[in-house]
């Protein structure tokens, strides 16, 4: 029977799922987001899990999550209040139906709401029967029984056939959102089918029957009245992949050797929410990637340092307690003047804090957590495909300077994904001419002395081991600012504390002047920096629509500051700096320009929501 | 090139150990292994932590790297994984490598990669002015431990033995030619290289190894090994080794059956965890010499670049392949 449900315009759509951790919350949130991208729309995601492993089934605890939005334009988060939640468990209802829009959908499975499982999570009666969820959309579908109803001639335990009801849901949502079923079909086979690198041909089978039984099951059933269509956004032509910020900044790291010319040399332990970088980055052996997971976090970077030493193109790469350890060793890269990539995905914090949430609360340990005058180089990735351009960024910067450089991104645009326009290695620039080793053949008659300098970049004549000839001694007790000998000397003491600060500066010189989101001057202008961007963007072009007085920019280098941020901070009544910290970016602006930042400040382990920011600025807007 | 001598590996810096320091003997055979190794000076890099001995890079006219305090494993794994084909040297003291430094100086042995790793052993901190280091001994007085040290100390080679090891070795800083030897054949071994050193400390500990070296009776508290020959020690000679259960004791020769003396062999794995274990506290001499040497096992840094090697030929995807692999698609 074809159904009649009316097909309605939208320009975006917010989704999440919940469920049991180890349910595949995060492997269908991707699916999803995979087919709305391949469809056309823009799409932005985040997962949501606990620090837990397979916590306990059924308990509001052990509920994974994943939220994204999807848009007929640009999308900056994966939004605020879900459209649509899919929750999978009476827990999952309980953990989530309150995020969901006034009036929103709740897809739910009705066979999970035995009295057991609602007794586990500590609902008296049955919210799908007691009128509690009466302010939702509830659609409860029996979606083991339908499930097993599909598969009622395959010889599978019925425990196997239930977890085929994540496809039946991708068919319900795929057919709710008018998305091409072929997508979701081609998946299957290349994930399971007869070509996949581990063919299951009974789950294929499976999980197609699944899928088509929940698109049978939109159409036929007068369950919804109403389905939604995305236009495609405008987006910029080429190729696309959707990516997370942890696989994009493993890409940069191969690239970037190759563009280098030299090897590349990934130096780690494993730490939540950086590891899948590890992992991902771990399988490019056949492009020369060297990996070497060491026995701690300190051992991680001392052995990229050196492998730099050696004139590999070293990272490191680590989250928040794992660059507290790394300390020390960050400042032999810096005294030793060598290039280095430190890659920090931050998580919640201090200590141990919040393994899996999100969080910006390294700034200020990247900027001082150090003994002595120490600065270096910081980039803030601020999406997860840009996580891609700025370790790259890193890499030239640690090149061309000679200084390790902290790459800033966090478990929510690491974890994240989005669309991201794949470069190919031609168009990217070259790093070579930034390696630019000292060699006696191109210095003929010069005496090698490892701590003179280029005048334009403070980088010094940097040798490698093996060069023929120019064998020396570095270390890092203070050294000669030209022999680079031991000294002790109270004056080259400060000359070289002075010109390593000055090198840090120079870097100024090469970011790009920012770019303002709005009127040049205004009432207010909000800074993001790093993973705030997307929800600052969405914020600042909304009150823009509104007529606001009000202007955006984003940080990509939170140091040094870019040169004209003085300047622009200047053209503003107020400024607004929200971050998921107590005000870090807020204290070092104030510091610098002496400006009266006002910080918004959240750390909840969860992302800034749009809404958040606008209500802000309406407040000092005095409305 | 005319071939390099040791005095080829002495940089011009003026060496600053205190005048006696057992360091200067080691220096010397360290020189005898890289001209025993056979490769250019700027082929050789020495890597160092913290401590009198970690300024070792300084007085050599190779490529040096004074890194920090116990992290001189790691940073010299990641160097010679980087580039193979240089000699990698470290030179560590027992408070850098089996205090501060434990954690790597242990995954360093376990993976196998092919450094030659000299930790001098005084059994104290010297560099900060006199304190105990896990290899001091029971009792011993420092400046931390002023009523005596309560700690137990550790057996750095017994634990290599435990991780593995590929070479391990001991030297005496008094026995300057035995040391050579030492530094020879660990410079000349494919793999980790385990050299532990003694050597006294004048200043601070001094008398460190005194038992050992006493012109008088030192000899009746150590036994050099050497592969194939029995165990035989002693001042005059005349005492040995034979097996006791599923370890070893000390004899009179003249009380034994000559068949009863054990006979060193280098490879054998389960004798070398014993003989690296002896203490003259039980009885018996503190082994010297190449006490295990067996290099049946591949070394971490070749395994690396094989295994890309595998790898490429199986995969071997350019860069624009893997920028491009999983879902795409084109706007």
């Amino acid at each position: 029977m074809a159904q009649n449900a009316k097909l309605t315009k939208a320009e975006q759509i917010v989704v999440k799922f919940t469920g049991d951790s180890g349910d595949g919350m995060q492997l269908i949130g991707n699916q999803l987001t995979a087919l709305a991208a391949l469809d056309g729309n823009d799409v932005n995601s985040l997962p949501d899990y606990p620090a837990e492993i397979r916590a306990p089934a059924g308990t509001v605890a052990g509920i994974s999550g994943f939220q994204m939005c999807l848009g007929d334009h640009k999308i900056y988060t994966a939004g605020d209040a879900p459209d649509v939640l899919v929750a999978f468990n009476p827990a999952a209802v309980k953990h989530s139906s309150k995020f969901v829009k006034a009036g929103g959908m709740i897809i739910t499975n009705s066979d999970t709401f035995t009295d057991k499982a609602l007794e586990k999570v500590g609902f008296k009666s049955n919210p799908l029967e007691d009128g509690s969820l009466a302010g939702y959309d509830v659609k409860a579908i029996p979606m083991h029984t339908l499930v097993r109803e599909a598969l009622a001639d395959m010889d599978m335990p019925n425990a196997a056939k239930d977890r085929c009801k994540n496809f039946f849901v991708m068919g319900v949502l795929c057919w709710l959102f008018n998305k091409t079923p072929q997508l979701v079909l081609d998946f299957i086979q290349e994930k399971f089918g007869p070509k996949a690198k581990k063919p299951k041909l009974e789950i294929a089978e499976a999980n197609t029957r699944a899928f088509k039984a929940g698109l049978n099951y939109g159409e036929t059933t007068i369950m919804f009245q109403e389905r939604y269509d995305l236009g495609a956004a405008q987006i910029e032509k080429g190729l696309y992949r959707n990516i997370t910020g942890n696989d994009a900044a493993a890409l940069a790291i191969a690239a970037a050797g190759h563009k280098a010319g030299l090897q590349p040399f990934i130096g780690s332990y494993p730490i939540t929410p950086a590891t899948d970088l590890l992992h991902y980055a771990s399988e490019f052996k056949d492009l020369g990637l060297v990996t070497m997971q060491m026995e701690d976090e300190i051992a991680g970077i001392c052995c990229a340092v050196g492998a730099a030493c050696a004139g590999n193109l070293a990272f490191t790469t680590t989250s928040g307690p794992g660059l507290a350890l790394k300390t020390e060793a960050a400042g032999m890269a810096l005294i030793l003047e060598i290039p280095l990539v430190i890659v920090n995905v931050q998580r919640g914090g201090p200590c141990t804090g919040l393994p899996t949430k999100t969080e910006q609360s390294d700034l200020l340990q990247s900027m001082f957590g150090r003994n002595g005058d120490s600065y270096m180089p910081i980039i803030a990735a601020n999406s997860p495909a840009d996580c891609f351009d700025a370790t790259y960024q890193a890499a030239k910067i640690a090149l061309k300077y000679r200084t390790p450089v902290i790459v800033l991104t966090d478990g929510y645009i690491g974890q994240g994904s989005c669309p991201w326009k794949v470069p190919t290695m031609a168009e990217l620039e070259d790093l070579r001419p930034y390696v630019n080793l000292w060699k006696p053949e191109d210095h003929p008659g010069e005496t090698y002395q490892p701590y003179k300098r280029d005048p334009q970049t403070l980088a010094r004549d940097w040798a490698i081991p093996g060069t023929k000839g120019v064998q020396h001694r570095i270390g890092t007790l203070e050294k000669d600012a030209l022999t680079g000998a031991v000294s002790h000397d109270p004056m080259n003491h400060q000359i070289m504390t002075e010109t390593r600060y000055a090198k840090v500066e120079k870097v100024a010189q090469d970011l790009p002047p920012l770019e303002i989101n709005g009127k040049d001057s205004n009432k207010i202008l909000v800074i993001s920096w790093g993973g705030t961007y997307g929800a600052v963007k969405g914020a600042v072009d909304r009150l823009i629509a509104e007529g606001k007085p009000v202007s955006g920019i984003n940080l990509r280098w939170v140091w040094p500051f870019p040169p004209n941020l003085g300047d622009i901070i200047k053209r503003f009544d107020k400024v607004l700096v929200p971050e998921l910290n107590m005000g870090q970016l807020s204290l070092l602006l104030r510091a610098r320009y002496l400006v009266d930042v006002q910080s918004l400040s959240k750390v909840q382990g969860d992302p800034f929501r749009e809404y958040e920011v606008i209500d802000k600025v309406h407040e000092m807007l005095g409305e | 090139m005319a071939e390099l001598t040791k005095k080829d590996f002495a940089s011009a810096a003026e060496v600053k150990w205190c005048p006696g320091c057992g360091d200067y003997a080691i220096m010397n055979a360290v020189r005898e292994g890289m001209v025993a190794a056979g490769k250019p000076r700027d082929e050789v890099a020495i890597v160092s932590g913290i401590g009198c001995s970690s300024r070792f890079p300084y007085y050599m006219e190779t490529y040096g790297f004074h890194t920090i305090h116990g992290r001189a494993a790691a940073v010299a794994s990641g160097l010679k994984v980087a580039n193979p084909k240089l000699d990698v040297w470290v030179i560590s003291g027992d408070g850098d490598s089996a205090a501060i430094g434990g954690n790597h100086f242990m995954h360093a042995v376990r993976r196998n990669v092919n450094l030659n790793y000299v930790m001098i052993n005084n059994k104290i901190y010297g560099l900060t002015k006199g304190q105990y280091s896990p290899c001091s001994e029971m009792g011993q007085i420092s400046k931390t431990s002023p009523y005596g040290v309560i700690d137990y100390p550790m057996a750095p080679l017994r634990v290599c033995m435990g991780l593995g090891a590929t070479f391990v070795a001991r030297g005496l800083d008094a026995l300057m030619k035995l040391s050579e030897e030492i530094c020879i054949r660990g410079a000349q071994h494919k793999g980790f290289s385990m050299m532990e050193i003694y050597a006294n400390c004048v200043i601070y500990n001094d008398g460190a190894h005194k038992a050992l070296v006493d012109k008088e009776t030192g000899a009746n508290h150590r036994i050099v090994l050497r592969h194939g020959e029995k165990m035989i020690y002693g001042v005059d000679n005349d005492l040995c080794l034979v097996q006791s259960g599923f370890g070893i004791k000390a004899a009179k020769v003249a009380d034994v059956q000559e068949s009863d003396i054990l006979v060193h062999d280098e490879k054998n794995a389960e004798m070398a965890a014993v003989l690296t274990a002896m203490r003259p506290d039980a009885g018996l001499p503190i082994a010297l010499g190449i006490i295990f040497a067996n290099d049946n096992k591949k070394t971490y840094d070749d395994m690396v670049y094989e295994q890309i090697a595998a790898v490429k030929a199986k995969r071997g995807r350019t860069m624009d392949q893997l920028l491009q692999e999983g879902h795409t698609w084109t706007v």
